[in-house]
């Protein structure tokens, strides 16, 4: 009962990095219609400039903050240089670019800060919390990943349902043709969209730096099961992201507690083929595939 | 009704590719009027409206509105210069609410003037404010095609461009839409290009009537002379 108890919350706190990550990839796939491959490397740069700010100023909420802060740039700059010139060709184009960008990126990080893990400081303690002489299997910093992720995301659900901006960001998701009609300039749009899911996958880069240690490749098993986070919610719902996320981080935990931790990148890949053949639409679907 | 021109598109070509559908066009809405542009598929109505709002790019020729020249801008900067335009079938936002679409349509004003625009939608469309946190993909195709006239509306537009709206309708709700359109000429004073098929319902608010015929001006005349013209109906009309 107490190993279930510790790997359910466990699960829900990685899960919450898979969600931000989720989250990123659903950005901009709402928007675009691009499936973003670098968002992992975007997410490993921006990690590591708060590594560096925090080197520097010995402040982890400094690096925190600047970490936050080059995602917002990185995906921005990103999307206005290197993304808009094929936004309206064929989706392979995209697809060539954002591969080129992750591989643009991580080379450019191996060359800047080196090739071997650094160790990534927590913002809170990492041992255990117990209840009593019940061990709960997750430490305060565990908690603040959770919390963090889910913070951002309410800020992001008011965001998109009481503002004008969120507004014009849907309006511009579902139907970019009438939010034009309509006066909304939607590269601006777009690039907010980038802009944020830098800011998520550079929230995801810092909250999992600890328990991964920091180097070039060190966000590419997370991209992927963030991506499938983000397949499990179905691709274009932000809410969907979030608890795909925590189904993906509890149901592996389960396999890395009970099975062994060498199968968790395997069953997430066999997790992802299963949605992707069974409900390509993702779990939480319940209307038909829109037509384009 | 003033005699000044709300919209004048001036010697326009454009197509898409290939040979031109419009060919040196050129049309004058004068303002508080409705101008219905009628004639057969392929005649250049839809791409003449698509021609005014952006998304098709004159080749040659201007579109002025209140004396600015639009062609060759981008939709949404056009958008913001007041022309409002309703899509052939429609353009409702099925994933947002009814209210979420009506402040859609007001965001290039003011924001102090948009919840007034917005109570007096409702005052003017009970039936959208019955429904305002109903998603719009509830209504039927009739209270559609109001909500995104009245969305049209909210940008508080200088020019209005009508794409059939009785596309799909049945004849009591074609009569219903075109009731309101012209109300909203006699007392907004609104100025509208109508493009429809249906010759004879656009004819009957109209103000005057232009038929187009493979991407020229067949006739331009008074929309009530139009309609009389028995051999011009059954030519280019029929009806």
């Amino acid at each position: 009962m107490q190993e279930f108890v510790q790997f359910t919350l466990g699960g829900v706190s990685v899960g919450m990095i898979y969600a931000a990550i989720a989250l990123s990839l659903v950005l901009i796939w709402r928007g675009t219609r691009i499936l973003n491959y670098s968002q992992g490397g975007m997410a490993m740069f921006s990690a590591y400039v708060a590594l560096i700010v925090i080197n520097h100023t010995g402040n982890y909420w400094l690096g925190f903050a600047a970490a936050l802060a080059s995602g917002l740039v990185l995906g921005a700059a990103l999307e206005r240089v290197v993304v808009r010139p094929v936004a309206n060709k064929p989706a392979l184009n995209a697809v060539i670019v954002t591969i080129g960008l992750l591989i643009l990126i991580e080379g450019v990080a191996g060359i800047l800060y080196g090739g071997q893990f650094r160790s990534f400081p927590p913002a809170f303690s990492i041992t255990g919390i117990k209840i009593g002489s019940f061990a709960l299997g997750v430490s305060w910093n565990d908690v603040f990943i959770a919390v963090a992720v889910l913070a951002a995301a309410l800020v992001l659900a008011a965001v998109f349902r009481y503002t004008a901006v969120g507004l014009r960001m849907r309006a511009t998701a579902f139907s970019p043709s009438v939010a034009r009609l309509l006066g909304v300039r939607i590269g601006r749009v777009l690039t907010l969209g980038w802009a944020l899911a830098g800011l998520f996958g550079a929230l995801a880069g810092v909250l999992v730096s600890p328990s991964t240690f920091l180097y070039p490749n060190s966000m590419d098993s997370i991209f992927v099961l963030g991506f499938t986070a983000a397949v499990i919610g179905g691709l274009e719902s932000p809410a969907g992201a979030i608890a795909g996320g925590v189904i993906l981080g509890v149901l592996l935990n389960y396999v890395g507690g009970y099975l062994g931790s060498d199968l968790v990148l395997l069953f997430g890949l066999v997790i992802l083929v299963l949605v992707l053949m069974v409900r390509p639409s993702g779990l939480f679907s319940t209307t038909a595939t829109r037509q384009v | 009704m003033s005699d000044a021109a709300a919209l004048d598109v001036k010697d326009i070509v454009a197509g898409y590719g290939g040979g031109p559908v419009l060919d040196g066009l050129s049309i004058s809405v004068r303002a508080g009027t409705i101008t219905a542009v009628l004639g057969a598929n392929g005649a250049g109505k839809t791409t003449l409206l698509r021609t005014i709002s952006g998304f098709v790019r004159p080749r040659r020729g201007r579109i002025e509105v209140g004396g600015a020249n639009l062609a060759r801008r981008r939709p949404e900067e056009i958008a913001r210069a007041g022309v409002a335009h309703v899509p052939e079938g429609q353009g409702v936002i099925t994933e947002l609410t009814i209210e979420e679409n009506l402040r859609l349509g007001a965001l290039i004003r003011p924001s102090a003037d948009r919840a007034a625009a917005l109570a007096g939608t409702y005052e003017r469309f009970p039936l959208l404010s019955d429904r305002r946190g109903q998603l719009a993909g509830t209504l039927s195709g009739g209270e559609r095609q109001i909500l995104v006239i009245a969305r049209a509306l909210m940008a508080a537009p200088q020019v209005l461009l009508l794409d059939e709206p009785s596309l799909g309708l049945a004849p009591r709700i074609v009569a219903q839409i075109m009731t309101l359109v012209r109300q909203l000429r006699d007392d907004s004073g609104l100025t509208v290009l109508l493009v429809e098929q249906n010759a004879r319902s656009a004819l009957g608010i109209a103000d005057r009537g232009i038929v187009l015929n493979l991407g020229k001006i067949a006739a331009d005349e008074d929309a009530a002379d139009l309609a009389a013209d028995v051999s011009l109906r059954r030519h280019y009309l029929g009806f």
